[in-house]
């Protein structure tokens, strides 16, 4: 058992650490209220790589395909000063550029990763619509065969990245069997005639994400464009999702981790009946709470990605992680704000934000219910 | 052509704390970083790199951890790296320092192409000894012009033209024919963040070469504590002395206050 990490992954993380507090610390919470990516920032953070962390060099990407551990660092890194920043490179390349990578053909690979992977273009995975969501049976978005193409038709809400993205990844219907639906994944780009943007989300927390509904009418996608096969789309959708599960929670260990770095911070400065705060022990016992949960959410995460990277079955261990992380950032928001007292209600303490992010994070990539069911299944079925 | 680029390892605080009863410093607890100066002489290096398809070669003398900081300029796109690594090196000033690194240049180029031009560059100084000779001593060993304090940088054929700041407040332009040894000021250029890309790279596919005593073929009476000329018999941090007052307030107020204090204390 080895927890150390690699020399190259120390690099990483004190790169990232270093960039992250230089380019983003100053425009977070500028970020945060108008609801915008700098672009500069955008800019510097494509040329960093960090658009194509998971995809291999020979695609253009950074080469960290079979270092998902790095990728968790980048994200908690980032995550750390902000989760927009965190989630946008993140969800671009986890279930998009990624999935291209696994299940992609090698003309797909050739013709998509390049630009995803410099962030030239920008990559979303939709699956969740009216209907649809943590019930990934329920999709209605339709696709038929007419010649050489698939005509789409329907449309997808809530999708991160979805109104600044080139390339997406459209969880469709395309057939029935019995009960059992049909799913396919298609690849649409966005200057396909008949795809268009619909309303961009106003939301309480990650604000600079851009979350957007997506609209498909008669949308003729050439047959090539399909990911991993006709019909494959339940399985594939489940895959790509239990990999950015571990992204979310790495994003989630970095946002509580912020928030007990900024606790600390405050309690110790913060004097009341003449001595600092953090000596009364109702506020230390909630410092040790927040470090227990967040180093527990981390060894998860880490974990997972662990395994990923060795080739093991990491579904079950991405989802505790991702439920873990979620709630030890949730946890650990709520009571850096309440440490923070009324300066925590400000606009002025970054804890006010990072309160609101949190609770995203039991929500968005399976809720936090979504999770234990999968868990609550997967140890029922095999045990444990 | 050759861009070879001379980096140090520190201690990453500005302000150094030196342990009163062993005038050593205090490394503990301390993170080791890149010379900030010399990263300056890595950017301009790779960006040399892609105007005259060099090939950028960093060099450190240091204990086995120094390998840190040549990985760093690997990420920032060095070609190739070397640590000069021995116990025999240990305890060097600037003398033997210099000679230690002019012995693995002139290696270097020996075993590069004949004719094959380059350039040498180092940051101005390191943020722990201070002192700028590193570079200018280099220059001296290698037998090859030197341009201190160099804050723009030119290169066009064989000829580097370069502006250096003279007496803080007028600044002097010199050329010079290459082989030649340039130190440069943080003014140069901004550093960049190695990409992730680079920092796969540096680790996965390029080579961090140690050399010893032995591969430099380096006199005992040269190199290390033997070779230095110069003897450290005290370090120590400077006592705060007197203390200071914070003034607050409008323009006007604190110009006030400021007046009232200096007359107090018969200044004015």
């Amino acid at each position: 058992m080895d927890f150390s990490l690699s020399e190259k992954q120390k690099m990483i993380k004190k790169i990232t650490r270093e960039f992250a507090e230089e380019f983003i610390a100053p425009i977070a919470q500028e970020s945060d209220q108008n609801s915008q990516l700098d672009p500069r920032v955008m800019k510097e953070m494509k040329r960093m790589g960090y658009f194509g962390t998971c995809i291999p060099k020979k695609y253009g990407g950074a080469g960290l395909h079979d270092d998902t551990v790095s990728f968790c660092i980048i994200t908690e890194e980032i995550g750390r000063v902000d989760a927009s920043w965190s989630i946008t490179p993140g969800v671009h390349a986890s279930v998009c550029a990624y999935p291209i990578y696994v299940f992609g053909t090698e003309e797909q690979r050739q013709k998509f990763l390049p630009p995803l992977a410099k962030g030239d273009k920008l990559g979303v995975f939709a699956l969740t619509e009216a209907n649809a969501g943590s019930d990934a049976g329920g999709v209605e978005t339709n696709a038929y065969l007419d010649g050489d193409e698939w005509v789409l038709n329907g449309s997808k809400i809530f999708a991160t990245n979805g109104g600044i993205a080139d390339t997406l990844l459209i969880v469709t219907k395309t057939g029935q069997s019995g009960r059992r639906k049909e799913l396919t994944v298609f690849i649409l780009e966005s200057d396909m005639k008949g795809y268009s943007v619909g309303v961009r989300e106003d939301k309480l927390g990650v604000r600079a994400s851009n979350t957007s509904e997506l609209v498909f009418q008669d949308v003729r996608i050439p047959k090539e464009n399909v990911l991993g096969g006709v019909g494959n789309g339940f399985r594939i959708g489940l895959k790509i999702l239990d990999y950015g599960r571990i992204l979310m929670a790495a994003q989630l260990v970095g946002l509580g981790q912020a928030a007990l770095e900024a606790s600390i911070k405050y309690a110790n400065e913060r004097v009341q009946f003449g001595k600092p705060i953090a000596t009364f022990q109702g506020i230390q016992y909630k410092i040790a709470d927040m470090g227990v949960e967040i180093e527990s959410a981390r060894l998860l995460t880490y974990q997972s990605a662990w395994m990923c990277d060795n080739g093991l079955d990491y579904g079950l261990m991405g989802s505790m992680a991702k439920l873990k992380a979620s709630e030890a950032a949730m946890q650990a928001t709520h009571d850096a704000v309440q440490i923070h007292g009324a300066y925590g209600l400000m606009k002025a303490y970054a804890v006010e934000r990072y309160f609101r992010d949190a609770k995203m994070g039991e929500i968005y990539e399976g809720t936090s219910e979504i999770q234990r069911m999968v868990i609550a299944q997967k140890l029922l079925r095999r045990g444990y | 052509m050759k861009i070879i680029i001379c980096i140090k390892q520190v201690p990453g605080i500005s302000e150094v704390r030196i342990d009163p009863k062993t005038n050593t410093l205090i490394r503990q607890g301390i993170p080791s970083i890149m010379n900030p100066h010399d990263k300056h002489a890595v950017e301009i290096a790779t960006v040399l790199k892609e105007e005259q398809k060099a090939e950028v070669i960093a060099i450190s003398m240091g204990p086995p951890q120094a390998e840190e900081v040549l990985r760093e300029a690997l990420s920032m796109g060095a070609d190739k790296a070397y640590l000069l690594t021995d116990r025999a090196f240990a305890g060097a000033d600037t003398l033997a320092t210099s000679h230690t690194l002019a012995l693995a240049i002139k290696k270097i180029i020996k075993e590069s192409k004949k004719g094959e031009k380059y350039l040498v560059i180092c940051g101005t100084q390191a943020i722990d000894g201070d002192t700028a000779q590193v570079g200018p001593e280099i220059a001296e060993e290698l037998g090859i012009p030197q341009i201190t304090y160099v804050q723009k940088f030119e290169l066009k054929g064989n000829k580097i033209t370069i502006e250096r700041v003279f007496r803080t407040e007028e600044v002097v332009i010199i050329e010079a024919n290459l082989p030649a040894l340039i130190s440069v000021l943080p003014e140069i250029n901004q550093p960049k963040y190695p990409t992730m890309g680079g920092i796969v790279s540096a680790f996965e596919e390029k080579e961090v070469i140690k050399w010893g005593e032995k591969d430099l073929n380096a006199k005992k009476e040269s190199i290390g504590l033997t070779g230095s000329m110069t003897e450290v018999w005290k370090i120590f941090t400077p006592e705060r002395k007197g203390q200071h007052i914070i003034l607050e307030g409008t323009l006007e107020e604190v110009s006030k206050q400021l007046c009232e204090v200096l007359k107090e204390d018969k200044l004015i």
